[in-house]
This record gives C-alpha cells, sequence and structure tokens, in this order.
C-alpha cells in the first residue's frame, strides 16, 4: 500500500514492475516509452536488479528470454515498431513456456507512423504476433493508477500458466500524469517459490538438468505440445477475464472501449446520459482472455453496440464474435494517432442508435471515396518538427 | 584393463546427429572435457544456436536454452546478468554468429558481457544444406554462389576474430583449428582458458575454431581437412588476438 502520488505513467509502470519483484530489464530507446529503461536504469541498481541497454529491440528481447529463463522476475518494453521487432522473441518465449512480462506503450503506426498514442497492435498483441500457435496474456490499463498495479497482476498470470504477459497501453497513458497509488506491499523476489524448471543452477540443487527450448522435431511431437498449451489457454480464457462494467443495468446502446478509449468513452456516456440516452459501458481489462461471455449476455439486452477504437477496428473483431450478428456493432475509429475526443464519441452513440452516420466509421461510403494510382502524400513538416 | 580415456562426465551417452568427420564433435568433447576439469557443471548453462549445432543442449549434461538464430550473445547476456554465479556460454556456427547474429555478437563483446563464446567457423551454412557464408572463402562454391564466391556480387569474408579484437572490452580472443591432433589440443587449451576467465571473472573471452563440412563442401574428410590447411588457414590465420586476462588486470 502506498500514498497517493502524482506520477507520469511510465514511470509508474516501471516503479510498478521494481515492486512486483522485477529484477531484470532489458530495453532499447523508442519514443512514447522512453521513461520505462530511463527509470529502470537506475532503480534497478537501487535494488540489486540489471538493466541492460540493449543495441536493439531484438537484442532486447532476448535478453528478457534468458534472464527469464533463469526464474527471476524479468521485463522488457517498447512501443509499436519495437514491438513489432520483438515479435521473434515473443514466439520463442510462448513457445519455451517463459514467463515474463512486455510493455507496449503503443504508437501510431503502420511503419514509422508517429508517436502519439495509438491502439493500431490490438490483434498483433491478443493473436500472438509472432509466427506459430500462441497467445500472451494481455492487460490493457486505462489509467496511471492501473499501469503502476498491472506489472503484478501480469506476472502473477503469467507464472501461474507459464507463459509470457503483455500490458497493452498507449502513448498517451505512457505520458500523463495523474495521481495513483500502489495497492499492494513491494514484492521480495527472494521470498517468491523458486521456479522449478529454471536454468542455472538446477543441478546444484540436486536435480537433473533443466532444458529450456521450444522445438519439437520428432513425429507428432510439436502436435502434442501446441495442444497442450491449448489446454492451457482454454483455462485461462474460463478463469482469467477480467472486464469493468458501468450503467450496463438499464442500457440500450452498450459502448465496448479499452484503455484511453475507454476513458473517453466514460465522458461521452456522461454526455449522452445527460440527454437522457440510456447508454452504458464494459471495459474489457484483460483483451486476451476476452469477456466474450459477458459482451455475448449484454447483446441480448441492447439494441446495438458502439466501439470507440483508437485504430481501423481491431477490437471490434472480438466483440462481433462475441456478439455473433445479433444487434448491429459499430466502429468509431480515430486511426491517425489522434486523442479520441468524447464530445465525438457521445454523437456517434447518437448516430448508432438514430441510424445516422455521423461520427461512425461507414465502409460503404468509404469505397467510393478511395482513390488508387500514383499520388504522392504531401510531406510537409510540421512547425513543432518531429522527435522519432 | 584400466581405460585410457572416457566420456566426459559432462556429455550425455548419446550418439550426435553430426555428419562424420564434422568438427563438432571434436569441439563438443573438448568442452566436455573443459568443464569436467574446472568443475563447473552444476553452474553451467550452454546457449544453443540455430544452425547445425541446434541441438548441442542435447549433448551437454548441464542446463540448456536454445534460442533464435544469432541472438546467443544476447540471451547468455540475460542469463548471466540475471544469475552472475553461473557460467555461461553461447556455441555458435557461422551463420549464427557472423551473418544473422553480427550485431549481438559486437555488442556483447563491446560490453564486455562476463561470458565465453564457442565461434565454429566451416565456411559455409551446415544444417540449411551448404548456402554461402559471410565466411566462405573467395572462388569457395556454395548452393547458393555455385560458381564460388565472387567479390565483385558477394564481397570478401569477414574475419571475426580480427574485427572483435578491435573492441576494448573483450579480453580473450583466439583462432584455433582441430584439422590434427597437435591443433585439437591447442584448441582445448583456449577453450579451457575462455571458460576459466568467466570463472575468474575476467571479461568476454572468445574461441573461433576452424572446423569442417565435408557434407555440405561436398569432399572427403581428409581432402576437408587438407582444403582448411590450404585455403581456409590463409584467409584465417591461426594465433591469439587478445589476452588481456588477469595478467594485464593485475588479479
Amino acid at each position: 500500500m502506498s500514498e497517493k502520488v502524482l506520477m507520469k505513467g511510465n514511470e509508474a509502470l516501471a516503479e510498478g514492475a521494481i515492486r512486483a519483484g522485477c529484477r531484470f530489464f532489458a530495453g532499447y530507446p523508442i519514443t512514447p516509452q522512453n521513461e520505462v529503461p530511463e527509470y529502470m536504469s537506475w532503480r534497478q541498481e537501487e535494488v540489486g536488479g540489471a538493466f541492460v541497454q540493449a543495441e536493439s529491440e531484438i537484442a532486447a528481447v532476448n535478453m528478457l528470454y534468458g534472464a527469464a529463463a533463469t526464474g527471476t522476475r524479468s521485463m522488457t518494453s517498447s512501443s509499436s515498431p519495437g514491438i513489432s521487432l520483438k515479435q521473434e522473441g515473443i514466439s520463442y518465449l510462448a513457445g519455451a513456456d517463459m514467463p515474463c512480462l512486455i510493455a507496449n506503450i503503443m504508437r501510431g503506426g503502420p511503419g514509422l507512423g508517429n508517436i502519439a498514442g495509438a491502439q493500431g497492435d490490438y490483434i498483433q498483441a491478443t493473436r500472438g504476433g509472432g509466427n506459430g500457435d500462441y497467445r500472451l496474456i494481455v492487460l490493457a490499463p486505462f489509467s496511471v493508477h492501473e499501469l503502476a498495479n498491472f506489472p503484478k497482476k501480469a506476472f502473477e498470470l503469467a507464472e501461474k500458466y507459464r507463459m509470457p504477459a503483455m500490458i497493452l497501453a498507449d502513448g498517451i497513458l505512457g505520458q500523463m500524469m495523474e495521481g495513483m497509488s500502489f495497492d499492494f506491499d513491494p514484492v521480495e523476489p527472494a521470498a517468491l517459490k523458486p521456479a522449478c524448471w529454471s536454468i542455472g543452477g538446477a543441478r546444484a540443487e540436486g536435480k537433473k538438468r533443466n532444458m529450456v527450448y521450444s522445438y519439437a522435431l520428432g513425429e507428432g511431437e510439436l502436435e502434442k505440445m501446441v495442444l497442450k498449451r491449448a489446454d492451457k489457454y482454454a483455462l485461462i480464457e474460463r478463469d482469467e477475464v477480467i472486464y469493468e462494467e458501468r450503467f450496463t443495468e438499464d442500457a440500450e446502446i452498450l459502448v465496448v472501449a479499452y484503455g484511453i478509449s475507454a476513458r473517453a468513452s466514460i465522458e461521452a456516456i456522461n454526455i449522452a446520459r445527460k440527454k437522457g440516452i440510456k447508454v452504458g459501458l464494459l471495459r474489457p481489462i484483460t483483451l486476451w482472455p476476452f469477456p466474450t461471455k459477458r459482451i455475448k449476455e449484454l447483446s441480448s439486452k441492447v439494441k446495438c453496440i458502439l466501439c470507440p477504437e483508437m485504430s481501423l477496428g481491431q477490437m471490434i473483431v472480438d466483440v462481433k464474435l462475441a456478439v455473433d450478428g445479433k444487434v448491429p456493432v459499430y466502429l468509431h475509429a480515430r486511426p491517425g494517432a489522434f486523442f479520441p475526443v468524447a464530445e465525438d464519441i457521445a454523437v456517434a452513440i447518437e448516430s448508432a442508435l438514430t441510424g445516422k452516420k455521423e461520427q461512425l466509421f461507414d465502409l460503404e461510403s468509404l469505397a467510393d471515396k478511395a482513390t488508387l494510382g500514383c499520388h504522392q502524400p504531401e510531406n510537409k513538416p510540421s512547425k513543432e518538427g518531429a522527435l522519432l | 584393463m584400466n581405460p585410457i580415456t572416457h566420456k566426459p562426465k559432462s556429455l550425455v551417452d548419446i550418439s550426435t546427429h553430426y555428419c562424420p568427420g564434422c568438427g563438432h564433435s571434436v569441439v563438443h568433447r573438448l568442452i566436455g572435457e573443459v568443464i569436467d576439469e574446472l568443475g563447473i557443471q552444476n553452474r553451467t548453462v550452454i546457449v544453443a544456436p540455430v544452425g547445425c549445432a541446434v541441438f548441442a543442449d542435447k549433448y551437454f549434461d548441464c542446463d540448456s536454452i536454445q534460442g533464435p538464430h544469432g541472438r546467443g550473445p544476447a540471451i547468455a547476456t540475460g542469463i548471466k546478468r540475471a544469475k552472475p554465479d553461473s557460467i555461461v556460454f553461447s556455441y555458435q556456427g557461422d551463420g549464427d554468429l557472423a551473418s544473422i547474429g553480427m550485431a549481438e555478437i559486437i555488442h556483447a563483446a563491446a560490453r564486455g558481457e562476463k561470458i565465453t563464446v564457442i565461434f565454429i567457423n566451416n565456411a559455409i551454412y551446415g544444417m540449411t544444406g551448404g548456402q554461402m557464408a559471410p565466411t566462405t572463402l573467395v572462388g569457395q562454391p556454395a548452393t547458393t554462389c555455385p560458381k564460388g564466391r565472387n567479390p565483385d556480387l558477394q564481397g570478401y569474408p569477414i574475419n571475426v576474430s580480427e574485427m572483435l579484437s578491435q573492441l576494448k572490452s573483450p579480453k580473450y580472443i583466439e583462432r584455433v583449428s582441430v584439422d590434427s591432433a597437435p591443433n585439437v589440443i591447442k584448441a582445448k587449451k583456449a577453450i579451457k582458458k575462455a571458460f576459466q576467465n568467466q570463472v575468474d571473472n575476467v571479461g568476454f573471452s572468445f574461441v573461433e575454431v576452424l572446423s569442417i563440412c565435408p557434407t555440405n563442401w561436398g569432399v572427403e574428410p581428409i581432402k576437408a581437412l587438407d582444403f582448411l590447411r590450404e585455403k581456409m588457414m590463409p584467409q584465417y590465420p591461426l594465433g591469439v588476438f587478445k589476452d588481456e586476462g588477469k595478467t594485464q588486470e593485475g588479479k
């Protein structure tokens, strides 16, 4: 427990990980997550942990792989393009069943995109992202408070199921300051139960060697390994779903949003409720496992669903799968790394209920507007300049 | 009857998948003997590469981790930093270390990671079937340069030991060969030093081992040894490139 203080999102995330017992961090500079490695560089030294500024995101995630394999609570962080580079290692971590924490402070994409917050990596995070069949436990904070408190939850889930966990936040959350507190007492790593699978001294304890690997070349061996993991995934989908609901008791329309989009949606719901619109919110906190069951239940009670996302519509795929065509599901999309605006979402709520199109993402009309051929995007340098 | 030789305790008693004549088996044995002699089996971790030595993790009776192509030095960094009392060695081939993993080896060396790297240079990609490596000699044929490596198209071979020697941090860099009994004995001495340095917390230690690949070179083992001596050694001269161990540090 701690008193309430003002803290920046990225630093709260780093301190939260330290307090959760994280004693290894490897990272590489990329905006808007730089405060995480910067904080870790001196804080790990203070608590007797290790910090490495890696030569690349690829090296950082492989350092994480090595450190996690020793049974040390280990973490890396990055932002969208860097997380893409880490996918090789994340796939290995999943294939070798290594618990660890990866934080993605999402920015605009694709490519270099820009450095403002975005939610364009939902599919990558929830479907694995690297090669092969695997999942990550994905936690989506929507406040600095949650950024600070989710690392502990993430490490616990990762260790319970022996798999990597991800905290999927965005540049807005990472960069903003707000009041927060830690809801737990600092974890002393020595007090944690040692992992029976860890390397670096298994034989010294009088046991056989431990081997960490993701390959299975014998006939049928890999399928057995992947199916065993699938059983675990089914258990997680049954037992570990976390979400928050607001105003859903009398809702005619349901807003489903996560992270910073949920923050803006809450304000939008306040605006709409003042106008007498019965609107509720379901905020997925675990993006995988997704609250499919609860959204399915709620879809039988509402007229329609709206998904405000800072992407071209990624989480909406999971919502539509849950709803299974029972009610219309609309998208309010801000994919260009723009801050979601409560007033716009409030308009989208009204549009969804009344059959209008304002502030809704309308695929049919977009196709008519599309232009093909040789066109060069306007590329004037902005007055502020761009930090990359 | 007293056996005059025996299998090292730290090697698992199974047959390897290596081709007849391959140098990997020899180097495995040397490492096994060194681990035994230094009494470090219980705290040693092998980082196995992608390449012919991918299953090296099965052959050493010590903790192991198998990682992505070329990333061994990064993985070893993570292990050593998280568990400094472990003895970590990354075992890599030339495709793994000198091509896809060049960034990882240079930066692990530049940081002076207190790890041991055993680098097997046989001038070709073995596991994937004989493609050109960064170490393939000028004129040497490979499946992706069937007419032989052409410097105009593919440039010249990379001499990794010489390159790493330009860095300040590494403490020990030597190139050895396993082509003959005297050279095998020298190779063992070098490997032992590279592990002893880690036991003594000296710093980054690197041994490049010139080795043969009769299968992918398409020649008999005896002729392959001749090729190593006549063609590889002029390009990759044997010797100590750096040795700034305990003496220089005054420990």
